[in-house]
């Protein structure tokens, strides 16, 4: 009964969103005030009902209902009741309803906070996110249902969550990266919203960037979470892949980071209006692009298209619609007219636009290497490659240290143009410092010169330096008055430093042994002593395992690293879990492998020095991110609108 | 800017949704002839994975039916047909020459030790010179070659069973009969 329930609060939310979709865009275009007002309960009741069929779905889980087939086949009665929650998003319908939660979430959001628009622009926003409502409510109802049954054929017992996912990292990691994407979709709604009623000033973009920033914030968080788990829980040690899945979620973030910017001259020079319209799109229709084809499996192959027709199809008329759509509108209606404002090579709206260059020339860079095994699979009839990690380094790395050198010029520079006489004065013993600290530091501390670490150490080091230089002046009146919207910039560009220098130093750094080791036997590894003392075997609640013990001494310090190999027993699934001391300088990462007899085994020994730092930097990146939306200026904004909203919408 | 740029972006995306879906239809299958087919094997010279002091070169080659696989452990797809290679290998014991391709040393010998070697012996390409040499796309790929060094098939992509039973048995069995 009730998963029938949640299936009917699904159809009703598909009703709803129909009603928010023809209210808000016919209601502004027809002017209709009472259709206008109607909104925010509809949008509410939307809310409401997704939020019900969740809460059932995740109740199917916690009360092990079989009969349901999406719970028999991601759970398991042995599973700890904090993974059967979690293993409602474990898999692809789940994780599709927890997407249409977040966006139902995120869409009531927008109709609380948008009192200060004129009412006819946020009628057209609401119904732009009641549009695409409809469409991921339609592909969740009939294509991804996870609410039907197994009935009458109940199975005793689910057939698990994947082991991999059983973690605290997968937990969190999706709905992180949901609200990114989903939040994405504001700032298409407002850009779509800016077409629709033809206001292509620069108050649109003043009105999406607080959305576009947190959206960003989110993705960056859900970004670091993946990156992280991935490196303790494949038991690799690796932090980043460029596989299809994790570049799905790169895509969005690259051109997401992109609008930001340019969302900020937009706002505040008038500037790169049409581009930043585009911007929105393409930062939207990628993260589409990624929140449908991870779960549904057509990244990894195409053969999932073969296997469920109706789900590929769907996905294809529903990017077609949307991308299409919005593409069409913006030839229709951007701008065409050249914005007065002129700025000179040496101007911040320069360096601003260097940034959006980058960031779309990574992206597409991306782009391809990730659709084209996906081409190739499709015209060869089923054969794959794989484009691999050198090509994507190959690109991406030049670009983001060309990135890092204009970043670091940024400060100094000034709107419409800087006397190069002044950047000179201003920049010249900055870049002497950065130079000698970069390649300096490694010669002191290692003794060797890599020179990829060395570009990326000077870089990272320009960056922190002329940020902090800027900081300073401004700091000299008192940091109290330094704005938030600034501490967060210094937050996000320091990050992106910070994960520079982690990234260049766990490379070229980080030392791995693989080794047959036997009870007793010890290694050193860069001056730590690793002793292996031997296996035993461990019942976990719903696997068993064989867990290791290494007794590591470091520097005088003691400790006892345990990693072990699972054996999950309901999908016979062997699984490596890492023991990782982790540490601001340098992480020790110990991996079990297989037993070679006698007691001996296959051992994986790391030491990786930094590599908290390149989650340290994401993190510094999502707080500045954060940070700007707390800014004044918008609270400021808010209140400044209260007092008109009424007046606004009389007149 | 005249208003028929705005229009690039939708053109673009369209071409991008015209292409892929002629794509999906109209695609002949294997579709992908290499320049080299009928011709020899190309001279080489480069050193050998797990001894580089020793050069091998195209003589090494000859003699006898060979399968020359281009890999990488950068390649979760080789890593896919790794079994196959091991099996095809073991069954039929025809040879099987790797070549290790824009790859680390350290990590190709260790991914040898650890899912096993069907390598005859392994070529190293460390900077992909033979690779373009060959006309290679990506990895994984694998040329079957005759005894007198002529390039007889070229495959792209992964050899699974299918693959193995359907495009390289017959060819296989011609040049044994030969």
């Amino acid at each position: 009964m009730m998963p029938e329930l949640g299936q009917l609060a699904l159809a009703l939310a598909f009703c709803l969103s129909v009603l928010v979709a023809v209210f808000g865009l016919a209601g502004a275009q027809l002017g209709r005030m009472r259709w206008m007002a109607a909104l925010d309960s509809l949008v509410l009741g939307k809310f409401i009902f997704v939020a019900f069929a969740f809460v059932i779905l995740t109740h199917a889980f916690l009360t092990d209902d079989f009969s349901v087939a999406y719970v028999a086949n991601n759970s398991n009665s042995l599973l700890p009741w904090y993974y059967k929650m979690s293993a409602v998003w474990g898999a692809h319908e789940g994780s599709f309803l927890l997407l249409v939660l977040i966006m139902a979430g995120w869409t009531l959001a927008v109709a609380l906070r948008s009192g200060e628009l004129p009412r006819t622009f946020s009628a057209r926003v609401l119904g732009v996110m009641g549009l695409l409502n409809i469409g991921f409510l339609a592909f969740l109802i009939f294509t991804s249902n996870p609410f039907d049954r197994l009935a009458p054929m109940t199975p005793a017992d689910g057939a698990d969550l994947n082991p991999l996912l059983q973690d605290f990292g997968l937990i969190v990691h999706p709905p992180m990266l949901y609200m990114g994407y989903v939040g994405f979709s504001v700032s298409f709604a407002f850009a779509l919203a800016a077409l629709l009623s033809r206001r292509l000033d620069s108050s649109w973009a003043r009105w999406s960037r607080p959305w576009s920033n947190v959206a960003w914030a989110f993705l960056t968080l859900g970004i670091v979470l993946g990156s992280w788990w991935a490196y303790y829980e494949l038991g690799w040690g690796g932090w980043w892949f460029w596989d299809p899945v994790e570049n799905a979620s790169f895509m969005p973030w690259l051109a997401g980071t992109a609008l930001i910017h340019s969302l900020a001259v937009t706002e505040k020079r008038g500037t790169f209006k049409s581009w930043t319209l585009l911007l929105a799109i393409t930062t939207f229709s990628l993260s589409l692009l990624g929140a449908f084809i991870v779960r549904s499996g057509v990244l990894t192959s195409v053969h999932a298209f073969a296997v469920d027709p109706t789900r590929g199809m769907f996905i294809l008329a529903f990017l077609l619609v949307v991308v299409g759509g919005s593409l069409a509108l913006y030839a229709t209606r951007a701008s065409v007219i050249a914005s007065r404002v002129r700025y000179g090579f040496w101007s911040r709206e320069a360096f601003l636009l260097i940034n959006n260059i980058i960031f779309v020339v990574a992206m597409a860079f991306v782009l391809l290497g990730t659709l084209y095994p996906l081409a190739y699979e499709a015209v060869t009839g089923g054969d794959k490659i794989s484009v691999g990690v050198p090509y994507f380094n190959a690109g991406f790395v030049p670009l983001m240290l060309l990135l890092a050198v204009a970043l670091g010029a940024l400060p100094v520079l000034q709107w419409k143009g800087t006397p190069p006489g002044r950047l000179w004065r201003d920049l010249r013993w900055m870049a002497l410092a950065s130079v000698t600290l970069g390649v300096g530091l490694p010669l002191l501390l290692t003794g060797a010169l890599a020179w990829q670490a060395c570009v990326a150490l000077v870089v990272g080091f320009w960056i922190l330096g002329t940020h902090l230089r800027d900081l300073w002046q401004r700091g000299r009146r008192g940091l109290g008055r330094v704005p938030l919207a600034y501490w967060g910039m210094f937050a996000a560009h320091g990050g992106f430093a910070v994960a520079l220098f982690g990234i260049a130093l766990t490379s070229v750094l980080s030392v791995e042994k693989d080794l047959r080791m036997v009870p007793g036997q010890t290694e050193q590894v860069v001056g730590i002593a690793i002793t292996f003392d031997g296996v035993a075997p461990r019942q976990g609640v719903n696997f068993v395992a064989d867990r290791g013990t290494f007794l590591i001494e470091e520097n005088g310090h003691r400790y006892a690293l345990h990693p072990e190999k699972r054996r999950y027993l309901a999908r016979e699934m062997v699984m490596t879990e890492a023991a990782i001391d982790a540490g601001f300088l340098r992480d020790v990462y110990v991996s079990l492998g297989e037993p070679l007899g006698d007691g001996a085994w296959a051992v994986r020994l790391q030491v990786k020095p930094f590599v908290r730092w390149i989650w340290l930097g994401g993190l510094l990146m999502t707080l500045g991110g954060i940070i700007a939306v707390a800014d004044a200026r918008y609270r400021r904004l808010r209140r400044r609108a209260a007092a008109p909203a009424g007046a606004g919408a009389a007149a | 800017m005249s208003r028929a740029s705005l229009f690039v972006p939708l053109g673009v995306f369209l071409l991008i949704v015209v292409i892929g879906f002629f794509g999906f239809r109209l695609s002949d299958p294997h579709s992908l002839p290499s320049a080299l087919l009928g011709k020899p094997f190309p001279d080489f010279s480069a050193p050998l994975l797990d001894d580089p002091a020793r050069l091998v070169d195209r003589s090494a080659l000859l003699g006898a039916p060979v399968l020359v696989n281009v890999w990488a452990t950068w390649c979760p797809t080789c890593k896919a047909e790794h079994d196959e290679l091991l099996r095809i290998g073991a069954e039929t014991g025809i040879r099987i020459v790797g070549v290790n391709y824009k790859d680390d040393r350290a990590q190709a010998l260790d991914w040898l030790v650890r899912y096993g070697d069907p390598y005859e012996f392994v070529i190293e390409d460390r900077d992909g010179s033979l690779g373009v040499e060959l006309g290679v796309y990506g990895a994984p790929e694998t040329f079957l070659l005759d005894a007198d060094g002529r390039v007889v098939y070229k495959h792209v992509g992964d050899i699974n069973p299918r693959v193995w039973r359907d495009d390289f048995e017959p060819l296989l069995a011609d040049l044994q009969d030969d």
